[in-house]
This record gives structure tokens, C-alpha cells and sequence, in this order.
């Protein structure tokens, strides 16, 4: 029996990974954990446009998850990254287009006709999707309870550990740290949009991810701080009218919903997958959550076969 | 000497927007910078973790209220600065315009004058005016950081005749160029001109490869102080061969 900590998308996905290669598991999350930050993340699947910033190997790796989820989740959407900034901020284009991969320039209208007008130019990333957090976690849970996992709040009865706590594994992984984000959930009616936009601004940068029927989810502030607090006015104020320069149909939105959690993070933001005794930490996913936790998922459950194989 | 401290390198390195600590580390340790700002504003009291990356990097720190528009905010910044870092300096913005992010020379007098009287060594972000710089130092300042140009903006040293007006007013004061800047010739020129340090974080910390530009820049600091220390030819208005004429071999 190999127990899963954590019911986050690392957790899940671990826990997908190691049922699926026929290992048993149980999913335990203490029943005062806290809600996992990943139902706060955009679910963009967007190994190029993270090329920006990121690691080479985030681009290189992610790409695969892109497959893993569409096999798994109904909430995917293959509708490509539209990349774009305003007029006078085109120099940021040319900049993104020279620290990322696997582009091409177009009108911004022919993809997104409720935009008509408002952009000149922007960058297709054909390749990337996104997916509804909250669905994709659902379906990975009830696909799970399916197969048999267990989830429960302990004590746990495994015998190997597999910890996807994030943020609470703290006191275990003394070099990791939170960065804070911030997101909304916005209904806008008279918003129309089908894929992830992301606009590129010097001071205010923000992606609007589409989820269906017209809710949108905005995101998100990068802070360099451990305090998880509410949203702040300043991250709304930036984060609304980073949507409204995108969209003027923006101003009309509902709020529905403003989060803000931490990321854990190490200190190459790579997330890693790293041995401390008998247990497995898969941790340091930062903003790459549900772009790496498949990637890592999957070399996990590689190498606890082994591990299973080699003992036999 | 900045504060009766003598620097290694004159290049003083920004933390802000590196795509992650071990790059900025690693940028930190290319450029050969000694001092390197944070600012606090919005991290707050939380954001140890990455405070501590920061001390671990050797560099003296040199905390800056940036994000401050008022002569409070800054104090208050400054005191928890002081209690963060456990040092006297500060690197003094106080912003004037949400745009362009210019000064407030006023506030900034200000601002200086109770951070001074409280023991504080004011490292002031000011714009190139004279008697701004002259009240800065009766207000107890002993370095001025005058822009090159706005915050991540960088144009570079927009105003040449005003800065080296502001050089040769200032002959015995640091005088550290700080933000604006966006390539290594126009750090290199700062220093050329005379000038004793050059602050950025934008240019490097957002370049496609943020480690090869931090290096970039400190060879460029380097070069242009050597350039200055040696003496830079005046320009001329007419050519003057560098090879004699006489005595040349005829090749046949």
C-alpha cells in the first residue's frame, strides 16, 4: 500500500499515476488540512508561454501533460494561448516572441472575434490548452474512487509515503517557499471569449482563462511573501483593469469569487520530486501545477515499480 | 566611499522579477555586484524566505521603499527595513506620479530629513535638479541617485547636459545613477562621465537570459570607470593621423 498525503492536483496526480501502473493506494488529507491552492490556479496547460521565465526543462516536460490530461478530463480544451499587449506596449510582444517557442503573429481578431478591433498584432501558441481546475480534480478524484482508492483522514496504513501536502510539507523542506497569488472569478456577459489570453503589460500582467457560460477566471499576482491572506484591494484594482484594457465588456462582470494562496516554490521554481528517507516528497510546484504534477506523476510511479519489481 | 564604505564593484544589482531565486543568485554572483536592493512594500513582514535567499547571497543589502508615495509610507517602510535587515541604509523613493513613477522631490526632502535624524544613511532616488540635490544634502544625505531615466523604462540617460551639470555641482558626493537604464554601453557611459555607481534590476532581471546580462553590465561598469580613472580623450573637430606620414616604408 503506498499512501498518498495530500488531495492537491500533485496528490491526485500522483495517485492516478500509481493506480493506473496497478499499485495500491489511499489518498489521506488530515481533516484540518486546507483547502488545496491548486483549485486557485488558472489550469492553463502552457509549456511555451511558461518558456518565458521558466526553466527550459518546464517547456520541454510539460508538453506531455498536455496529453495526459485530455485522456483524463472532460474540462480540456485544446483552443491554443493568444498572447497580446497593448499599442504602445508592443515592444513586449517582441520580447515574449524572443524568450518563447513554437509561436506564430496574427491578427487577434480572426482567433477571437469579440475582440475585433482592439489588438493589431498578437502571438498564437497553437499548442497549449487549459482545463477547469475544479472539474479536472473532481473527475481525477471520482476516477480514483472507482478504481478502489480510499481517500481518508488518516492515520495512514502505508507502508511507502508519497507527500503532496505543498506549502503545509514546509517544516520537512526547509528551501521551500510561498509566493503568493491572487486570482478572480468573474461572470461577464457580455464578454465572449474561447481560450487563454494573456496580456502582457510592464507593470500589470494578467491572463484571462476562459471556463464556459461566460465565467472567466483572471490571474495572478507573483508576491515574494508567505502571508496567504485575502485578496488585497491593490491585486484587485491591477487584476480588473488588466481585464478591462483586454475587454471593455469586463467593467460589466460579476465578481464571483477573489482567492489568493501560496504557491510552494523552490528555489529554481522547478518543480521536484525529492527523497527524505522512506518518503517521497513531489513538492515546489509553484505556478506549474497542473503543467509538471502529470510529468512527475508519471516518473513516480516509474520508479516505485522498479523499487516493487527490484524487492521482488 | 558610499558611507565610509568602499564598494567593490559600482554596479548595484536589483531582486525584483527574476524568473527565480537561483537566478538571480546566479546573476547576483556574474555581475559582481556588492550591493543589492529589495524593496518591502509589498512583501511585508511574510516575506522572509525570500529575505533570507537575499542575505545568503553575501551582498550588502540596501533596502529600498519602493512603491512608497508619501513621506509615512516611506518612514514607516524604512523602520521596518531597519528592523529586517539590521541596517542603517536605505534607498529613498517616494513616488510622485503612478505613471511615470518620478519623485516627489518634496516629500523625498522630507522624507530624508527624519530618516537622516533618526540615524538612517540615505541612499536618495532624486531627478537630476541641483537645488533638490542641495537640499537633500543639508537634510543629511551624503550620496544622491539621480535617474537616468523612469523606472523600467530603459531609455537610458535621457538628460546628458543635466547630469553632467549635476557631476560637476556635486564633485565630492557619490553620486549613483539609478533607474532607467536598459543596456550595458549606457551603464558603461554613466561611468565614463564620472559617476561613482549605477543602480538596475529591469534590464537584467528581465532579459531573455538574465545571468548572461548581469555579466554583461558588470563588464561594462568596469570598463567605463577604467575609462574614466584614465583619462577619455576630448573630442575633436578635426582628424588627426595617429601614424606619421614621414619616414613611412614605400612598398614597392
Amino acid at each position: 500500500m503506498i499512501t498518498v498525503l495530500g488531495a492537491g492536483v500533485a496528490g491526485l496526480c500522483a495517485a492516478t499515476a500509481l493506480a493506473e501502473q496497478g499499485m495500491t493506494v489511499e489518498v489521506v488529507t488530515p481533516a484540518d488540512a486546507p483547502d488545496p491552492v491548486s483549485g486557485l490556479a488558472g489550469g492553463m496547460l502552457a509549456p511555451f508561454c511558461e518558456g518565458d521565465g521558466a526553466d527550459p526543462l518546464v517547456t520541454r516536460r510539460g508538453q506531455q501533460s498536455i496529453a495526459w490530461w485530455s485522456a483524463r478530463v472532460r474540462s480540456f480544451q485544446p483552443r491554443g494561448t493568444l498572447v497580446l499587449a497593448a499599442a504602445r506596449d508592443r515592444a513586449e510582444l517582441d520580447r515574449f516572441a524572443r524568450a518563447t517557442q513554437n509561436h506564430r503573429t496574427v491578427r487577434p481578431d480572426d482567433l477571437e472575434p469579440d475582440l475585433s478591433g482592439r489588438f493589431a498584432r498578437g502571438l498564437f501558441f497553437a499548442d497549449e490548452g487549459h482545463l477547469d481546475p475544479a472539474e479536472a480534480m473532481a473527475s481525477l478524484r471520482s476516477r480514483l474512487t472507482t478504481r478502489g482508492v480510499r481517500f481518508h483522514h488518516g492515520p495512514h496504513t502505508g507502508s511507502r509515503i508519497v507527500d503532496c501536502r505543498g506549502w503545509s510539507a514546509r517544516a520537512d523542506l526547509p528551501d521551500l517557499r510561498g509566493v503568493r497569488g491572487e486570482m478572480l472569478e468573474l461572470f461577464a456577459p457580455q464578454v465572449a471569449l474561447t481560450r487563454t489570453i494573456r496580456l502582457l503589460h510592464p507593470r500589470f500582467p494578467c491572463y484571462i482563462v476562459p471556463r464556459g457560460q461566460h465565467r472567466y477566471m483572471i490571474g495572478a499576482t507573483m508576491v515574494e511573501t508567505a502571508d496567504g491572506g485575502p485578496i488585497t484591494a491593490r491585486a484587485l484594482m491591477e487584476l480588473l483593469s488588466a481585464a478591462y484594457a483586454v475587454h471593455p465588456g469586463f467593467a460589466e462582470a460579476r465578481l464571483i469569487h477573489g482567492g489568493a494562496g501560496l504557491r510552494p516554490a523552490f528555489p529554481d521554481n522547478i518543480p521536484a520530486l525529492r527523497r527524505a528517507g522512506d518518503r517521497i516528497h513531489m513538492n515546489g510546484m509553484h505556478r506549474h501545477g497542473f503543467l509538471m504534477a502529470p510529468v512527475l506523476a508519471t516518473d513516480l510511479a516509474q520508479q516505485l515499480c522498479h523499487e516493487v519489481i527490484y524487492a521482488n | 566611499m558610499f558611507y565610509d564604505r568602499t564598494l567593490s564593484s559600482r554596479l548595484m544589482l536589483g531582486t525584483a522579477q527574476y524568473p527565480s531565486p537561483q537566478i538571480l543568485r546566479d546573476a547576483i554572483a556574474a555581475s559582481g555586484a556588492d550591493v543589492i536592493t529589495v524593496s518591502l512594500r509589498r512583501e511585508g513582514q511574510e516575506g522572509g524566505d525570500f529575505r533570507r535567499i537575499l542575505k545568503d547571497s553575501g551582498c550588502r543589502i540596501l533596502p529600498n521603499t519602493a512603491g512608497c508615495h508619501s513621506v509615512r509610507e516611506a518612514v514607516t517602510t524604512a523602520h521596518m527595513a531597519r528592523e529586517l535587515f539590521g541596517t542603517d541604509w536605505i534607498k529613498l523613493e517616494v513616488i510622485g506620479h503612478a505613471d511615470t513613477l518620478q519623485p516627489d522631490p518634496f516629500a523625498l526632502v522630507e522624507a530624508a530629513r527624519i530618516l537622516s535624524e533618526d540615524g538612517f544613511q540615505v541612499f536618495p532616488y532624486t531627478t537630476e535638479d541641483l537645488i533638490v540635490g542641495e537640499k537633500l544634502i543639508e537634510a543629511g544625505c551624503r550620496v544622491l541617485m539621480p535617474w537616468g531615466a523612469p523606472i523600467g523604462s530603459g531609455q537610458g540617460l535621457r538628460h546628458l547636459d543635466a547630469l553632467r551639470s549635476m557631476r560637476a555641482h556635486f564633485p565630492d558626493i557619490p553620486l549613483v545613477i539609478d533607474a532607467g537604464i536598459g543596456a550595458p554601453s549606457q551603464a558603461m557611459m554613466a561611468m565614463e562621465m564620472g559617476f561613482d555607481a549605477v543602480l538596475l534590476n529591469t534590464a537584467v532581471a528581465k532579459a531573455v537570459d538574465p545571468v548572461g546580462m548581469a555579466r554583461a553590465f558588470g563588464q561594462a561598469v568596469v570598463a567605463g570607470q577604467l575609462a574614466h580613472q584614465a583619462g577619455l580623450m576630448p573630442p575633436r573637430d578635426m582628424a588627426v593621423a595617429s601614424t606619421p606620414i614621414f619616414g613611412l616604408a614605400a612598398l614597392a
